[in-house]
Parts: structure tokens; sequence; C-alpha cells
């Protein structure tokens, strides 16, 4: 396959980035994207400039640490796929690919498609855990009884590997996914009940703080999410938050 | 977090949004069924709208009430669209939103802002016209006078055209902003599928149902 690819290119934080071309050949259906880009880079490398900064880590769809906004979606053109998982085949020869890191106020661009996703660990230290006793008598979880409907949805919650595919797409940059993936996991289980009313308030004061934008409900992230969170973990974290407010 | 964090919160200003919303939704509805007397007899519509008009609960109370839940809900409307696009300083050079999301979510400055302009024309027409008439020139009571105030509007071929081309965005604002409002205040259950489909209905519904009322009223004049 020939393509086209149009990359944002910026040298560090504070420079100012632009669209680079780069015209490639001999990409194979059966190629990942990243695979593409590993190719696009040796190229660069042979011809002495700077290689193409993305971020990756497991390659298998599970780390939540390639990003890219592809084409005007986050992770691409497939669905419940991270970047990583993206093939090749899912474009068509001659295809123009447009290449940009997530954007948001609070993802600031470190270098070319690398962007700091900082906000989202400190949105995590503020309230996403439970506090366990680790002295010796700690009780097994798989002793509490947990009905399977809550053990299910709060499993659905946890699959959330924290990519950002939620905020790089949503009109807004808001992180609501996110943080209601974090909140639920632990409010649907007997363990995470006992600081839920702390855990969604500092989240969310934290989530704002960041300076990411207000949920409109346009459900582009639930579209986009390669894990497939569901909105419904939005309007649960809505009614945590208002619930823990009113208590006080 | 202290508790004075709530109200400036995100969530807050959400289920605000959504509330105020949902208000203005009541209110649409009770302004459709009316509006809806006159088409099939003006002697209904005018006694309802004479109530209407002259009830002291409905002039001083309900009124005021609704006139603050307008005007909150576009001002909120604007702040939120403000604060959004703020958190997104560098836009896309492609963005492919269509792909995620439906025109009416990602749009709802743009119908709403059609629905304030249309509310200024629907104010100038009715409402400043009937507040002189009651309490500045101070008229006698006629309560056969609405039928034909409403009629005579929808003469002008360019108002009816103004007036449906708004509904069509009130429409699509009600598309996504019915539904939208109960999912903001964690509404979001076995029951939201039902929900939806009552949403969509009296977004279509309501709105071509005024198009209708003013199509008719500018044919049969």
């Amino acid at each position: 396959m020939k393509l086209t690819l149009k990359i944002w290119r910026q040298k560090n934080a504070a420079a100012e980035g632009k669209i680079v071309e780069y015209p490639i050949d001999g990409i194979e259906p059966d190629m990942s994207f990243l695979e593409m880009l590993d190719i696009l880079n040796d190229e660069l490398i042979v011809k002495g400039e700077d290689t193409v900064a993305f971020d990756h880590d497991c390659r298998e769809g599970i780390c939540g640490m390639c990003s890219l906004y592809i084409n005007g979606e986050a992770h691409g053109p497939d669905r419940l796929v991270t970047t990583c998982q993206l093939h090749m085949r899912k474009f068509k020869d001659g295809d123009t690919i447009f290449i940009e890191p997530f954007r948001a106020k609070a993802f600031p661009v470190i270098k070319d498609l690398v962007v700091d996703r900082g906000a989202f660990d400190r949105i995590q230290q503020s309230g996403g855990f439970i506090s366990v006793n680790t002295s010796g008598n700690t009780i097994d979880a798989n002793t509490i009884p947990i009905p399977k409907h809550d053990a299910d949805r709060a499993f659905d919650a946890a699959t959330c590997i924290g990519c950002g595919a939620c905020v790089a797409s949503c009109k807004n940059s808001s992180a609501m996914l996110f943080v209601s993936a974090k909140v639920s996991q632990f409010a649907l289980l007997p363990q995470g009940k006992v600081e839920a009313a702390d855990r969604v308030l500092n989240m969310v004061a934290q989530m704002d703080a960041e300076g990411f934008g207000n949920c409109t409900n346009t459900g582009a992230c639930e579209v986009e999410c390669p894990k497939g969170i569901s909105l419904e973990n939005i309007a649960r974290m809505n009614r945590e938050y208002l619930s823990a407010s009113l208590k006080g | 977090m202290a508790k004075s964090a709530l109200l400036k919160s995100s969530i807050a200003k959400k289920v605000a949004m959504a509330l105020s919303g949902l208000f203005l939704v009541l209110f649409l509805a009770q302004h459709f069924f009316i509006n809806m007397t006159s088409v099939f007899s003006a002697d209904t519509f005018n006694s309802i709208s004479h109530f209407m008009g002259n009830n002291p609960l409905v002039q001083f109370v309900i009124q005021p009430i609704l006139i603050v839940g307008v005007i909150f809900h576009f001002i909120m409307g604007f702040v939120l669209e403000f604060k959004n696009n703020s958190a997104r300083p560098i836009s896309y050079a492609k963005n492919n939103g269509a792909a995620n999301s439906s025109w009416a979510s990602r749009n709802m400055i743009v119908s709403g802002s059609v629905v304030l302009a249309f509310l200024l024309l629907h104010f100038y027409d009715f409402w400043v016209p009937e507040m002189v008439y009651k309490y500045v020139d101070v008229s006698p009571l006629n309560e056969t006078r609405y039928f034909h105030e409403l009629a005579e509007k929808f003469e002008s071929p360019i108002r009816t055209g103004l007036y449906s081309l708004s509904f069509l965005l009130l429409s699509l604002h009600l598309w996504h902003g019915f539904n939208s409002s109960f999912q903001s205040v964690g509404f979001n259950n076995k029951y939201s599928k039902s929900l939806h489909t009552l949403g969509y209905a009296f977004a279509i519904v309501v709105p071509f149902g005024f198009i209708f009322i003013a199509l008719f009223h500018h044919f049969n004049h």
C-alpha cells in the first residue's frame, strides 16, 4: 500500500507544532498501525531526520499507553481497539491519513504525538483506591458475597485502561467517562462503599481542577472507547456525586 | 472537599442545565396543548388564554419563574459552551465527529441560539403587546381577542416561515436535550430505553405540532 501521512510534528512542549506530510510505500495490510509508524521512523533515521515520537508499550491492547487521533477519531476508525491493535487493512491504497496527538488543555503535548496524561494519575491518586489493612489479617475478597450483576458491572468499569480516548473524542475534552469508570468499579463493590462519598467528591474535584471540560452527553466517548466503557457509569457517578454532596 | 465546592462543580452545572431544561420541556408541553386547541375551537382557545393571561398565580408566580428559568438555561448554556471550548485550545486538523455522535448532540449551542432568537421574536410578537395591553394601556378585559391575535400573526408568510424554521431547530435541540437531561441527573437504568422513545417522540410531535398550528392559521386565514 502507498499512503500519504499527515503527522503533527512538535519539537517540545514549548515549541509550535505543525502538520508535516510524509509519503510512505510498501505498507502491508496485515501490519499494525504502530508497525507502519516504525517503518516510517526507520526511513527517517536513514535520511538522518528526527523520528516521530509516539507512545506505545504492550502493543497488545491492554496497557492504555498508545494513543493517536487518526483521521479524526481516537485510536482510528476501528471499534473497541487501541491504536496498537488497529491494522492497516482498515485503510486503502492511496489513502491520506491524518495522525494527531490527543488534544486537550489537560493533556499537553510533550513531543510530536506524545501527550502528558499525568492528569489521569492525579485523579486516581485523589480517590481511585480502597484502604485495605495489609497487616496479614486481610480478608480474601473472594469470601465476600457479591451479586453477579454488581460484580459484572464493576468488572466492566474496571476494564478502563485510562488511555484518554474519551477525552480526545469528546468535543468538550471531558474526562467523565474515565472518572466515572474508576468511581463505579469501587462504588459497586462492598470494599469500595466505605470511602465512596470521599472518593467521588475528591475525584470530581481533581478532574475539574485539571481543566477538563464538562460532559454534554454526546456519547462520543462511549463509541470511541477501546474497552466499551458504558455511559451508564457517568449516570452512576452523577448520582454518587449528588448523594455524597447532599449528605455532606 | 468543602461543601461550597458543590455549586462550582462540573456535575452540579450539568444537573442545573438538565433540571432547567426539563422545566422548559414541561412549559413547552402545556403551551403546545393550549395552542392546539386553536385549531379545533376558537372559543376553547380564547377561554384558556383568558384564564392563563389573567390568573394571578400564572401571571405573578409561574410566569416570573418561567422567565428566570429561560434566562438561566440560556446563560448557563453559553457559559458551559465557552468553558468547554477552552478545554481544547488547539483544534484537530481533522475531526470526524459524525463517526461517534449525532449532529444534534454536537450543536446544542447552534440550535439553542436559534431558539433564543425565535424567543425574542416571539416575545416581540405576543408577550410585549400582551403586557402593554394589560399593564400599560390597562385596556378592558376582552375574552374573545386571543384567537384573532394569534391568527393575524400567521398571515405573514415570512413570520410563518421563521417560526417553522425555529421549530425545526427546537426539534433537534429536544432530540438530544430531552434524554440528555435524564442522563445528567443520573437516570440511566432499565427504563431508559422506553424513556428515550418518549423523548424522541416528544422532540418530533411537539415542534412539528407547533409548525402544523402555524401553517394551519396561515392557510386558513
